[in-house]
């Protein structure tokens, strides 16, 4: 449903028309991080927008080629910073894969419940970070609320509460407690109401609906096109999630949903995040009551990896998208290649297609619903 | 002593120094009013976001304004390369002065108003447009391309938001027949279903004419849900970007004026000014609860909901807020007309 969309009447070449260069970025609110976005604008309307990234390029894949695989774990939960552990977790699957190391069944499933409690706590960044763009400033201090409770569950079994580095070759750093897995279920339990509290007062807002549906449209060929994955593919109507699609772990197990909207606007993105943080708590609390005893890490995993020379491939659903960790070994401590493909740089690539002829403020809307880490794209 | 205190009362009541010392009052107030509302504004923010606001200087924050208003003033005050410095320098006292002469005319209690006219009302909405300009002057002089995208916003808004405004506060002239601030309070005189905001009778859509007021109220004062000049993840600070120190200072205690110029102006012409709905306190500060209730809930709703956007909001005015408001300008003088053939 389209209602009073703007016309771009100069931008149709009826009139003469005078454009001017906005630089969005690298300091600006809206872009949450040191991206850059060359703006050719007609008035408010966006001729043409080309992000400019590189601001925080670090070598991460010029790094992984020239330390040992063990030395460049700590690396993958720095790639995108809110969802360190399902990086860790494809780093780590890539390695396994590559030297046949077999993970006990109790650490894949503390796997899952440690990645989904991490899914939720970005998209509960992206919500809170996404409403402030909007100009709502109150929901991300209740977003931060709840993250709080799942920073604070995993700071007890990793340490950390942001670059967790907890999955190691062959299975985790360590066992999880009885704290953990009680608070995991209260969690479940504190995050249902609340994300129905979030229906009631923020989704159902009719300023936001009227913000978000019909604005910044963008199309599954589109998204083909520029290889756009997670929420923003499932956002256009097609369901590809890397955990139904080439089940990795143990979510061949667990029973879970996919949830996609066909609409391609900005509301469906946003509701896609939303229902996947119900289905994160679906999978949280089957993950618990399956939780199997036994030993969390694999026996007799050498010291010094070298992995028999060959290209290996592993992909994970992370809170953007799809994650894929290619390692090329050529038989020694240090890896040939290590190439990371990361979700965030391709769901970028589309934003100048997407934002054309868009009013800057729903083409900041449509930027802040492709959800952004920036990290992530300059790797 | 005590006679020495008469005579300096009786000698500042006097024509000339009464002005000087009301307008004194008025800019103290408005000052006092500008930090605090400030404080009040970042107290209600934080518990309205499960956090305790400033905390730190002085108890409960209170000193935090102090702080705040210390810091800007030692702060220098850069004109841009480029900009227009008379203009960028006059933008912010552009923005001030009208508001300090709005109040001039606003009866805060019986016989407390620096200024009686008996054109009080029109004059608030003349020297109201002055503060569009001066919006307009700082983003165009700032040669900043936020700010000019700012300057243009404020321009097609304010024109918008100023026609149902001004439609509202016609039909409260017809319902009322008269200019004079002094006299619509007094006509509210009695319990509070005599309060202009009851007079159904009059005009029995009189709560959505007070509804427009409040909207059109929220919009001149480019509070939020319509704070496009300011939009933070657009514009980054619109038209006051490039403004530091005291320079932004002024234009952020402008916006505070404004709103509680906007807030006592709806509880004259709304809310009954001073009159209490019962018989106890003295009118004034029954004028202070009124104002500043109106001032919570803009507080409120801007905390509460995110920014419109910008075409929604001009659609808002010219497609619902304009043919509402003359809709109910027809209504008011059909039904004054009827009244008087009946009487």
């Amino acid at each position: 449903m389209i209602v009073n969309e703007p016309t771009c009447a100069s931008a149709a070449g009826t009139a003469p028309r005078e454009t001017f260069v906005l630089n969005l970025g690298p300091q600006h609110p809206a872009t949450h991080g040191v991206l850059r976005v060359k703006m050719t604008m007609d008035g408010e309307y966006v001729l043409r927008a080309e992000p400019v990234c590189g601001y925080i390029h670090r070598m991460q894949e010029k790094m992984g080629e020239n330390r040992t695989y063990a030395q460049y774990l700590p690396n993958t939960s720095r790639i995108d910073y809110l969802s360190a552990m399902t990086y860790t977790h494809g780093f780590v699957g890539a390695v396994e894969r590559a030297a046949r190391i077999v993970v006990p069944p109790r650490a894949e499933y503390i796997r899952v419940i440690t990645s989904e409690l991490n899914r939720i706590s970005s998209h509960l960044v992206w919500w809170g970070a996404f409403l402030l763009d909007l100009g709502g400033f109150t929901p991300l201090l209740y977003a931060f609320d709840d993250r709080e409770m799942i920073l604070d569950l995993l700071e007890g079994i990793t340490g950390a509460r942001l670059t967790y580095c907890y999955y190691r070759f062959g299975g985790l750093y360590n066992d999880v407690d009885e704290a953990f897995l009680r608070g995991a279920r209260q969690f479940v339990l504190h995050m249902r109401p609340r994300l129905k509290m979030y229906r009631a007062l923020v989704t159902e807002n009719i300023i936001l609906r009227k913000r978000l549906i019909g604005i910044g449209p963008i199309s599954a060929e589109l998204c083909r096109k520029y290889g756009a994955t997670g929420p923003v593919v499932r956002g256009s109507g097609v369901a590809y999630d890397v955990r139904k699609a080439e089940p990795y772990s143990v979510y061949r197990e667990l029973d879970f949903d996919i949830p996609a909207f066909p609409e391609g606007d900005s509301m469906a993105r946003y509701l896609v995040r939303m229902e996947e943080m119900a289905q994160s708590l679906r999978i949280i609390e089957q993950a618990l009551d399956k939780l199997p005893d036994g030993p969390v890490m694999a026996e007799k995993v050498p010291r010094v990896l070298k992995l028999p020379a060959g290209d290996y491939c592993y992909a994970v659903e992370a809170a953007r998208g799809r994650f894929m960790v290619r390692l090329v070994s050529d038989n020694k401590e240090i890896p040939y290649r290590v190439k990371l493909r990361t979700p965030c740089l391709s769901n970028l690539s589309l934003f100048e297609e997407a934002s054309r002829g868009m009013l800057l403020a729903d083409a900041l809307a449509l930027l802040g619903s492709l959800d952004m880490v920036i990290p992530d794209i300059d790797r | 002593m005590r006679a020495l205190f008469s005579k300096l009362i009786t000698f500042l009541g006097t024509e000339p120094y009464r002005l000087v010392v009301a307008l004194l009052a008025i800019v103290g107030f408005v000052a006092l009013n500008a930090a605090y509302l400030v404080w009040v504004e970042r107290k209600a923010a934080g518990r309205f976001q499960r956090r305790p606001g400033p905390t730190e200087v002085g108890p409960a924050g209170l000193l935090q304004p102090v702080a705040d208003g210390l810091k800007l003033m030692a702060k220098q005050l850069i004109v841009p390369a480029g900009a227009d410095a008379t203009l960028f320098r006059a933008a912010p006292l552009l923005v001030m002065a009208p508001v300090l002469m709005g109040l001039a005319v606003i009866p805060f209690g019986p016989g407390l108003a620096a200024r009686n006219l008996n054109v009080g009302l029109l004059m608030i909405f003349a020297l109201g447009s002055i503060n569009v300009m001066a919006l307009m002057v700082g983003g165009w002089s700032s040669r900043n391309k936020y700010a000019m995208m700012s300057a243009a916003r404020v321009v097609s808004q304010n024109v918008a938001y100023e026609i149902p405004m001004l439609l509202v506060v016609i039909t409260m002239i017809m319902a009322t027949g008269t200019t004079d601030l002094r006299q619509i309070v007094l006509q509210q005189a009695g319990p509070f279903w005599h309060w202009n905001l009851f007079r159904v009778w009059v005009n029995p859509l009189m709560p959505v004419t007070f509804l427009i007021f409040y909207i059109c109220m929220l919009e001149e004062t480019n509070r939020a849900p319509f704070d496009m000049a300011e939009a933070e993840s657009e514009l980054v600070a619109g038209a006051y970007t490039e403004y530091g120190g005291m320079g932004f200072g002024v234009f952020f205690m402008a916006e505070y004026a404004n709103i509680v110029l906007g807030c006592s102006l709806a509880t004259v012409l709304f809310l009954g000014g001073w009159q209490r709905p019962f018989g106890l306190l003295p009118g004034l500060l029954w004028f202070l609860i009124k104002m500043y209730f109106l001032v919570f809930s803009v507080v409120w709703v801007r905390w509460t909901f995110p920014r419109t956007q910008f075409y929604r909001l001009l659609n808002l005015s010219w497609k619902l807020l304009i043919p509402a408001s003359l809709f109910t300008l027809i209504l008011s003088a059909a039904m004054i007309k009827i009244l008087r053939a009946l009487s």
